[in-house]
């Protein structure tokens, strides 16, 4: 989110503390400062990871602490992996493959991109998998995991997800 | 110090050229090979050696075995340099058990015994008061066993990822920078001498899965074997798949990756940005530890090769000379 803020001690303190009051992870905060104006308010950009039905909690406790909030940008599943599958992707239930994901609730195939060479041959395709954090990726890859095993295909999945 | 060499491939050749080109002062007493075997306490002349093994293909006698120069030769520490049977790990096995029960020291480059019997025969070596070093059997030149050992003395090993097939990762590379197919890929492979006729081996994976049995077993006492690891190969990987991940900045590897505290020990295809410091090009491995003490290191260099291979078994039989003393 991005706030305007008087540019005096302790404001910035006062526009953050409600976050982790109500249980939020900041994630950045960019703090951007004109050195050429004298204007007396200040532009911060936030982004934080907070449950969904707290938000407009957030927005009223960083009001009353004076702070004007300019702009509120929504991102429900912030964290993405690609995955590959290679396979008969197609006969085994493309639907299904991707629905085992979008029913978790907590991670949704965004993107799905495949090449089939030929009808008898095995097709590869890209899952771009987007879910709300890291550890309901690794949940997500694992479901996939599973179904690849199920149906066997191969599945190519990314470094750097669990560790 | 003496030494006795068993085996005369690739690997067996090239450790006797490096003893003879460099001034070591390692003297070679014992050489077999699968028919042949040639002992002199006074020292076998290498050029000679290597002269009559290119024109006859055997090293000596017919009637000198493997055995009679473990048992016969009078060496300190025997270079166990023959083909690997991942299977029973023999006959390496019986040479490498008999060369320590005898107070002797070995140095060797093949896996089956090692993946097979590695604390076994680390017991063994303890109570004769002598050692068994194998640098050889993973990585080819990269110095890793030292590093584990010396370099990163003290810190925890929380996990570790590497190439450790050059042949996979030839094929990988090719197929990436040239729009080959897996097919075309291995072929090319294969002439290049990189790929074995039956080349199952290397693109299951198996050999990367048991590369990481001996680190992990190395690392962290355990006792896993082949069957433990989970083991995909390459050779379903399409370069459709390859151009997916190309589109995205990334490519594929196969990567061996042991981390005990999420109870994984994996060799498969893996999907890595195209500047991951894992992505090495043709036949280069590299392994990446990850410590407690010193973060991430990731070691690169060549995986095989007759002369790189000799440089990690010179290495071991120098480090026995510089902790046991000359051995003379």
């Amino acid at each position: 989110m991005k706030l305007e803020m008087r540019d005096a001690p302790g404001q910035l303190v006062a526009a953050l503390k409600p976050i982790s009051d109500l249980g939020g992870n900041i994630i950045a905060v960019i703090h951007q400062r004109d050195p050429g104006s004298r204007s007396e308010v200040l532009g911060v950009q936030i982004v934080l990871d907070l449950p969904q039905d707290r938000l407009s909690d957030l927005t009223d406790l960083i009001r009353s602490q004076g702070v004007n909030i300019l702009r509120v940008n929504e991102e429900r599943l912030l964290c993405t992996r690609a995955v590959i599958m290679i396979g008969h992707l197609i006969h085994t239930d493309l639907g299904g493959t991707v629905d085992a994901i979008d029913r978790t609730g907590f991670a949704e195939v965004t993107g799905l991109t495949i090449r089939m060479p030929a009808i008898d041959q095995r097709s590869s395709a890209r899952f771009t998998i987007r879910s709300v954090n890291r550890e309901h990726m690794e949940d997500a890859i694992a479901i996939l995991r599973t179904v690849a095993r199920e149906k066997g295909l191969l599945m190519i999945e990314p470094m750097g997800v669990s560790q | 110090m003496k030494v006795a060499i068993l085996g005369m491939g690739s690997v067996g050749k090239g450790v006797a050229s490096v003893l003879s080109s460099k001034d070591l002062g390692v003297m070679v007493t014992g050489v077999a090979d699968s028919r042949s075997g040639l002992i002199d306490p006074d020292g076998i002349n290498i050029g000679a050696l290597l002269a009559t093994k290119r024109s006859t293909g055997l090293c000596g006698s017919a009637g000198i075995t493997a055995m009679d120069v473990v048992r016969g030769a009078p060496y300190d520490i025997l270079i166990e340099v023959t083909p690997t049977d991942a299977v029973s790990g023999e006959p390496a096995l019986t040479h490498i058990r008999t060369a320590l029960t005898m107070g002797r020291h070995v140095v060797t480059s093949n896996k089956g015994p090692i993946v097979h019997a590695l604390h076994a025969l680390r017991s063994l070596a303890a109570s004769k008061g002598t050692s068994i070093r194998y640098e050889a059997t993973v990585a080819g030149a990269i110095p890793i066993m030292h590093t584990l050992a010396d370099g990163l003395a003290g810190n925890e090993v929380l996990a570790l990822y590497g190439v450790l097939n050059g042949t996979c990762n030839y094929i990988l590379t090719r197929m990436a920078a040239e729009g080959l197919t897996y097919e075309q890929a291995l072929l090319e492979a294969r002439e290049m001498g990189y790929a074995e006729a039956d080349p199952t081996y290397d693109v299951k994976g198996i050999d990367a899965a048991i590369k990481l049995v001996i680190l992990a077993n190395t690392i962290w006492g355990t006792s896993s074997c082949l069957k433990d690891v989970e083991v995909r190969g390459i050779d379903l990987v399409t370069l459709d798949a390859l151009q997916l991940a190309e589109d995205q900045g990334c490519t594929i590897r196969l990567i061996a990756e042991a981390d005990p505290s999420n109870r994984i020990l994996r060799v498969s295809p893996r999907i890595l940005r195209s500047r991951h410091p894992l992505v090495t090009e043709g036949t280069l491995n590299a392994i990446t530890l990850v410590t407690d003490l010193a973060g991430e290191i990731t070691l690169m260099g060549k995986g095989a090769g007759s002369v790189e291979t000799a440089s990690a078994i010179i290495g071991d039989l120098l480090a026995i000379r510089s902790r046991y003393g000359r051995c003379d």
